[in-house]
């Protein structure tokens, strides 16, 4: 795997993945997408760069540790029921609104938020996963 | 892409107009709090900030907040809250009744003692590797568990608790623990999946998993047709075998000793009376007919798992080993309450999971203490510990009448109870093997406290003489942890004396399960059903 056509594209390739990955996370929620599937593909976009610079620069890379990135998933995504309690709805009830933002019109939900939670997770969990074996096979 | 149409969508019809008060937000919050801070913790992990004080604030929250709902159950009656506003049977929704609200509080109450303790004996490196996060997230599972209308539902939350049970079971991983840890885990899982297989059938059948649809359809006019007898069973097997009856029993003897002294106490208080909760849940309200039909077989299994218990309990040498087999007597208690079903049996079966789970978590931790006074595990090669620590002596004491079922304590109480249903029903020989039981816990549990206690010294010491050795407590360790045993003595001891809340929140309890009329109502509410 240490090849130099290898270490060369995969930062380009894991950029691409990750800017993928969020595009795929916020068309989920009417379309094929979400969470779950865009923090996959970020979790492989770390593993490639992982796979050809090694594990201490994702690390790095990343600053945070996985699994303080899943914490974080957990927080935002139990976080996105409350509003609801100010609404005077049930825990978890989809809240939209439409800002316009430059002329455009924005979906902006808690389902959403929710969604990013499940992203986070996702991409904390499966890396913190990716990581260790990689380490050990560096090992 | 949400485009215009998005936000033009006619959703009359399928959502809950009923309005929500801001205390309706207690029904969610047990499983909140403990998710939130879960999270929290996980976040926090690697920094050192005082993992234990933010657990006591989580735990300490989610009392209030069981309280709270607990009031609320009993002012008002079952409350229901459907997640995302889709009606049921398609929303998921939580039913709490009093039966549900009970439970969840005790198990707060225990599980705040439970993080008190921990603040005073994780160490950084448990915290490093995940113990605070696993905790709350076993109690959000556990209160999901408790306070869920959804059957599927139910099964996730035991899986949130199961999942986060092996992390703390496996913490620490010595051998003994892996051995201990492979046990646990296959078998509960093994559990799990008839759980999910009877669930799949059930849903094949009815074609829903809101359990007050389920008794609705199941007690309809229309006839059911299907395997209703066989699912019953499936799932009295998968809860049985969660709960530790006879012959499912041996998983529990070969984990529960192994772990942290804290883990055992909390799986002991909360984790089989879960499985305990769900069988009342599911064979008492759901599936009635079908539990009178095995209401003799449930009987032979509650009596052998008395008895089985205690003379397991009798064979043990270390202390943690009784108590894991007292565990199981304990459970086969409560299986005889179930297998007599009357409203008297089942409000004992309530008092009774109630008074066990606050005894069997203060004996682990009581025997963590010993464990800690000694340097052992074995009873025989403790001893003299009255001389340190007779203020523990005394609290083991109470501990050790209560267990045993005797007053002036809350073990006192569910027995009573019981027994007494069970001669009114006829069922002499139930309330024989129940009594019998109680006698034979009482020499199992005096048999440690004699050894531990009240000789002189370990075993091998002369009569008369006194030859211990007692390592000293950290000064921390000594505060924390005679705090959390003390309450929970004080707790069962206050139960014993003044029981009138705790009947008749059980009784209540108990005629929700069997008339779950208003439960139905509740599920259904604001639809005009």
């Amino acid at each position: 795997m240490n090849t130099v056509i290898f270490r060369t594209a995969a930062p380009y390739l894991t950029a691409l993945m990750v800017v993928f990955s969020i595009f795929i996370l916020l068309r989920g929620h009417n379309d094929p997408g979400g969470g779950f599937i865009g923090g996959l593909i970020a979790a492989s976009a770390f593993a490639i760069y992982g796979i050809a610079n090694g594990v201490a620069p994702v690390r790095r890379a990343l600053y945070f540790h996985p699994i303080t990135l899943a914490g974080f998933g957990l927080f935002l995504a139990a976080l996105a029921g409350i509003p609801s309690l100010f609404a005077g709805v049930p825990f978890l009830t989809g809240l939209w609104t439409f800002p316009r933002v430059f002329g455009v019109e924005l979906a902006l939900s808690t389902p959403m938020v929710f969604d990013i939670g499940v992203y986070f997770v996702v991409v904390g969990a499966i890396t913190a996963i990716a990581l260790t074996l990689e380490e050990r096979h560096e090992s | 892409m949400a485009g215009e149409s998005a936000h033009a969508i006619d959703l009359t019809g399928v959502m809950v107009e009923a309005s929500l008060q801001p205390a309706d937000y207690l029904i969610v919050a047990p499983v909140v709090i403990p998710i939130l801070f879960g999270a929290l913790h996980l976040m926090l992990r690697n920094r050192s900030v005082n993992h234990g004080a933010m657990a006591i604030i989580g735990m300490g929250l989610l009392v209030l907040a069981t309280f709270g709902l607990l009031q609320r159950v009993m002012d008002t009656g079952p409350v229901t809250m459907t997640m995302g506003r889709w009606l049921p049977p398609f929303g998921i929704s939580f039913s709490v009744d009093t039966a549900g609200a009970l439970l969840a509080f005790t198990s707060a109450v225990i599980a705040l003692g439970g993080a008190v303790y921990a603040t005073a004996t994780a160490t950084a490196l448990e915290a490093r590797y995940g113990f605070f996060p696993f905790f709350m997230l076993m109690m959000a599972g556990v209160s999901g568990a408790f306070l869920t209308g959804d059957i599927f539902n139910l099964y996730v939350w035991f899986e949130v608790l199961l999942i986060s049970s092996f992390g703390m079971i496996v913490l620490g991983s010595d051998q003994r623990q892996l051995d201990g840890t492979m046990k646990y885990a296959f078998l509960n899982l093994v559990a799990t999946t008839m759980f999910l297989v009877a669930t799949g059938l059930l849903y094949g059948m009815l074609g829903t998993l809101n359990m007050a649809d389920i008794w609705q359809k199941l007690n309809g006019a229309e006839e059911v047709r299907g395997p209703v007898m066989t699912i019953a069973t499936l799932y009295f097997l998968a809860f049985a075998m969660k709960a530790a009856a006879f012959p499912l029993n041996f998983w529990l003897p070969a984990s529960y000793h192994t772990p942290k002294y804290l883990v055992s106490a909390l799986f002991a208080g909360l984790l089989t009376k879960v499985g305990v909760y769900a069988l009342l849940r599911v064979s008492l309200m759901l599936f009635a007919d079908q539990r009178e039909m095995l209401a003799l077989f449930i009987a032979w299994v509650a009596a052998l798992t008395m008895l089985i218990g205690v003379l397991g309990a009798l064979a043990q040498r270390e202390v943690r080993r009784v108590l894991g087999y007292l565990v199981i007597s304990g459970i086969g208690t409560m299986l005889a309450g179930l297998a007599i079903g009357t409203q008297t049996a089942i409000a004992g079966v309530l008092v009774y999971a109630v008074h066990s789970m606050i005894v069997m978590a203060a004996l682990y931790l009581a025997a963590g203490i010993m464990a800690r006074l000694s340097g052992t595990a074995d009873m025989a090669g403790s001893g003299g510990l009255y001389a340190a620590s007779p203020m523990l002596a005394g609290a083991f004491l109470i501990l050790a009448f209560s267990v045993s079922g005797l007053p002036p304590t809350s073990g006192f109480w569910g027995k009573f109870v019981l027994v007494k249903s069970a001669l009114e029903v006829g069922a002499w020989w139930l309330a024989f093997v129940i009594l019998l039981s109680g006698l034979l816990t009482t020499v199992a549990i005096f048999r440690v406290w004699i050894f531990a206690f009240w000789r002189g010294g370990p075993e091998g010491t002369p009569d008369g003489a006194e030859a211990w050795t007692i390592n000293p407590l950290g000064e921390k360790f000594r505060l924390h942890a005679s705090l959390t045993l003390g309450v929970l003595t004080l707790m069962t001891l206050g139960l014993g004396l003044a029981p009138e809340t705790l009947l008749s929140a059980a009784a209540d309890g108990a005629r929700g399960l069997l008339y779950p009329l208003s439960y139905i109502g509740s599920a259904f509410g604001g639809v005009g059903q």
